[in-house]
């Protein structure tokens, strides 16, 4: 077994996808945690240190 | 041939309206302003290299066919790669837009840009379905089932008939493709001619 497929077994792929349900809206786990991912980079891009912005503005 | 005679051709006068519009120091510009030097502003040009990604992957699974990348270990590596590269492309694309919007990307000018990139996301997202189903697997016979009825619900399946896989695939690897990347094109040129939209803060200073 190579070890990709070690490392698939730790994640159930061939399993039915799970769902979240709040009143009309439903969305499954994966399309949720990936919605989180994108509003997590948005906020830390705005609030994350870029680097060299310090030098260059002491530069001007 | 005189000068007035050269000054009158379509070819010079093309040319100087593209040099005034897009001169060689805004087309490839050296530096950036201040204000660009952050986070969210990498996410256009993240989202552009993903789409090269996806072009090179999509370019050598057109070169391959299916067989290769259902079957043999390459294949499905570089299959992969065409699937993620695409994830990159949305979520990056994504957060450029929700970083835009909340800049009013659109101001001082800016409206054909920012429209240019809506029509691209949709043009995108059109591409990414067609891709979709057209991967000759269950999971492309499954969605194009489930879309079929949407799609005749809104009249364009007399046109576009997704459970026509030669015509989805040309829809994929031709068309669309084609749309998006012309686009993609004209919304960097527009970038370069307007520049980066300024944050508000800098508008104020400004007008100061």
């Amino acid at each position: 077994m190579s070890s990709l497929t070690h490392f698939a077994a730790l994640l159930p792929l061939d399993t039915l996808g799970h769902y979240l349900h709040w009143h009309f809206i439903e969305i499954s786990v994966a399309n949720f945690v990936v919605i989180v991912l994108m509003v997590f980079t948005f906020v830390a891009a705005i609030f994350a240190p870029f680097p060299g912005r310090r030098r260059r503005k002491e530069n001007q | 041939m005189t000068y007035t005679e050269l000054e009158r051709q379509w070819t010079t006068r093309l040319r100087r309206r593209f040099v005034r519009l897009l001169p060689p120091e805004k087309l490839l510009p050296d530096t950036q302003p201040t204000y660009v030097s952050s986070w969210i502003y990498v996410f256009g040009v993240t989202t552009l290299a993903a789409l090269a990604v996806v072009i090179a992957s999509g370019c050598l699974l057109a070169l391959r066919g299916p067989q290769w990348w259902h079957t043999s270990s390459v294949g499905l590596f570089v299959n992969s790669l065409h699937l993620w590269s695409v994830e990159i492309f949305f979520f990056a694309m994504v957060v450029h837009l929700w970083g835009k919007y909340f800049m009013a990307a659109w101001r001082g000018g800016r409206a054909l840009t920012w429209m240019t990139g809506v029509v691209t996301f949709l043009t995108s997202i059109a591409a990414a379905f067609t891709g979709y189903v057209s991967q000759s697997n269950f999971d492309s016979q499954w969605i194009s089932t489930q879309a079929k009825d949407g799609i005749n619900a809104t009249g364009a399946g007399a046109y576009f008939n997704v459970l026509n896989l030669g015509q989805m695939l040309m829809w994929h690897i031709v068309l669309l493709p084609l749309a998006a990347i012309v686009l993609t094109g004209l919304h960097v040129l527009l970038v370069r001619v307007k520049g980066v939209v300024p944050p508000f803060e800098e508008n104020v200073k400004v007008s100061q």
